[in-house]
């Protein structure tokens, strides 16, 4: 029995062994973080280190953090500009989606072509001419800077169209018996069979603004305007690597949100990001 | 939602709604449709055209121009920025650079992305809380990552030249030492997006009938490796391609760590496109340059893209 046993309980340890090594790994980078952001400026240049403060700075790190550049409003900046852009997205999105999947009209097969080039070009190849276009405007370093160049959504549009073509010819008959407007068709029986592709792409949407550093940089350069990434890289800049306690409350502060969201709701957010690889 | 749902090519099997259409409204219902169709794809439309489609165009014309921005006149240079730019020792630098930096990170985070997914699902204890330490860099912010790799790997008082120094080894300066500074930023590449192949392998592996593995013990295939070698990896195949493309497109995309850790430094010595883009375009203005180095970006990603679709359309037939 136990000789039977033995490569089981073997071959458990070594995956737990490997598993909770490469773990470590992983989570290493968040530890370190959130130990520095709690410890004092004396205590981490001390030859010895530990991962637990010996005198718990941590409100007072905090506290800098939130005082001596403006973290909250680049958070707020940061959830203004991702649900903005998200809401546009679906604004612009479905109608296109379902006129795509449902309705018959000369150039849809052009349009659905262009929608396939948008997917196609990356955000990163877009910031010169959109840098320039934006100064053209009169609207670098705006809210609308950061807003207007996600409005549509390729991507989105390319999803909706899938879950919509699901949708049965026959309720879209009855919804016009019933006198509904193409546009209500759209937004109340549509959208609502999408649910959950929605929520993925809300999500997927959210982490991919709130993270975004490339953009920002072009285009933004006033303090009151930066998002969470280019507040923190101008706050390493100022700080100059010397007094790491608030920058590193400052980092864990921008992480957080995700951070939680993620835990909270693990098996949406793994459906977000992978959706991302079709992209 | 999973990636195999997400995934189908575009078919043009549109179901019409013209019949019920002329009952329910009369007159020339095709009309009526084709014009609600114009009005709902009209914003989608000129958006793209507008934010995506002039501006791609934009740079093909740009990047034949010796235009510095803010300049308020132009010349017709033909391909000499494209020749300025193989003769230029940082975009050669950057070029290189990052072709090494997928080349390590890309075989990086599929074998440990697959490793790991093996490992989670050989067992059954823990699985998600695995699956969510090995995600959490994914979608953690990289800009804040970034500044805590750099705590983390602080010359004196970072806890991996601690620990080295515990250990009696040298403690190098890692971000600032010529020959360590790419292999440093890969680390950190692969710590960023190895979750993301793991999750896509879990994917897979969820996917892989068990009547296989049922056949495979018929035929005395009973050992793990047996299993691993006659089942699991031969139907990992199709996924294995396309996680690497992934992987190879998000490698290509380098950006946040080199800006915020090394700003291409020491020297070129991790100088990347995306981050030579950045530098031309926008902290030297040499906007014609600017836009004949996105073109090479551009001209990658569209090809592993092209490949990304091609391997896509194989694995429908898959699923």
């Amino acid at each position: 029995m136990i000789g039977r046993l033995a490569p089981v309980i073997t071959a458990a340890f070594a995956r737990h062994a490997v598993l909770l090594g490469t773990t470590l790994f992983m989570v290493m980078p968040f530890v370190w973080m959130v130990s520095l952001s709690f410890k004092s400026p004396d205590e981490f240049f001390q030859t010895r280190f530990g991962l637990w403060p010996e005198t718990f700075h941590g409100i007072e790190n905090y506290t800098r953090a939130l005082t001596e550049v403006s973290l909250a409003r680049f958070m707020a900046n940061g959830a203004f500009v991702a649900l903005s852009v998200l809401v546009l997205q679906i604004l612009v999105a479905a109608p296109c989606a379902y006129a795509l999947a449902k309705l018959r009209f000369r150039g849809s097969e052009a349009l659905f072509a262009l929608v396939l080039i948008g997917l196609l070009i990356p955000q990163e190849v877009l910031g010169l001419p959109l840098f320039i276009l934006f100064h053209l405007l009169g609207l670098l370093d705006t809210y609308a800077a950061l807003i207007l160049p996600f409005a549509v959504s390729p991507f989105a549009i390319f999803l909706l169209r899938q879950f919509f073509k699901t949708v049965p010819d026959d309720m879209i008959h009855a919804a016009r018996l019933d006198g509904l407007s193409e546009l209500a068709i759209v937004w109340r029986i549509m959208v609502p069979t999408a649910m959950p592709a929605l929520a993925a792409f809300a999500i997927l949407s959210v982490i991919s603004r709130w993270n975004n550093l490339f953009w920002p940089s072009i285009a933004i350069s006033s303090e009151e305007l930066m998002p969470p990434t280019l507040g923190i890289v101008f706050f390493h800049n100022e700080e100059a690597g010397n007094d790491y306690g608030p920058l590193m409350a400052a980092a864990t502060l921008v992480v957080a949100p995700l951070i939680v969201a993620f835990l909270a709701a693990q098996r949406r957010f793994i459906e977000g990001v992978t959706m991302t690889s079709v992209k | 939602m999973t990636v195999t749902e997400t995934i189908s090519s575009p078919t043009p099997d549109r179901r019409h709604a013209n019949a019920g259409r002329a009952a329910a409204t009369g007159g020339s219902p095709a009309r009526a449709e084709a014009a609600a169709g114009y009005a709902l794809a009209a914003p989608a439309f000129l958006l793209i055209v507008l934010l995506v489609l002039v501006p791609t165009l934009g740079i093909f014309v740009i990047a034949v121009t010796d235009w510095q921005f803010g300049e308020r006149s132009l010349d017709f240079v033909g391909v000499r920025n494209f020749v300025d730019l193989f003769g230029d020792a940082t975009f050669r630098a950057a070029f290189f650079n990052t072709m090494a930096y997928v080349a390590v990170t890309v075989p990086g985070t599929t074998i440990l992305g697959l490793a790991i997914a093996l490992l989670i699902e050989s067992g059954r204890s823990l699985r998600a809380f695995y699956r969510a330490a090995h995600f959490l860099p994914v979608m953690a912010t990289l800009a804040a990552m970034a500044i805590a790799w750099e705590a983390l790997l602080h010359p004196t008082i970072g806890l991996v030249n601690q620990v080295l120094g515990d250990l009696g080894l040298a403690r190098p300066n890692w971000l600032r030492d010529t020959s360590l500074v790419l292999p440093t930023l890969m680390v950190i590449g692969i710590w960023q997006q190895l979750g993301l192949a793991m999750v896509l392998f879990l994917a897979g592996l969820k996917a892989i009938p068990q009547d296989l593995y049922d056949a495979a013990d018929v035929d005395g295939a009973d050992g793990w490796l047996d299993r691993l070698t006659t089942v699991t990896l031969p139907m990992l195949g199709p996924v294995t391609m396309f996680v690497t493309i992934i992987m190879a497109l998000r490698a290509f995309e380098v950006f946040d760590t080199v800006r915020i850790l090394t700003h291409g430094g020491p020297g070129n010595a991790s100088e990347t496109l995306l981050h030579t883009l950045y530098v031309e375009s926008f902290e030297y203005l040499r906007t014609g340059y600017g836009a004949a180095v996105t073109l090479v970006f551009l001209l990658i990603v569209i090809g592993l893209t092209l490949v990304q679709a091609h391997v896509m359309d194989k694995r429908v037939h898959y699923t």
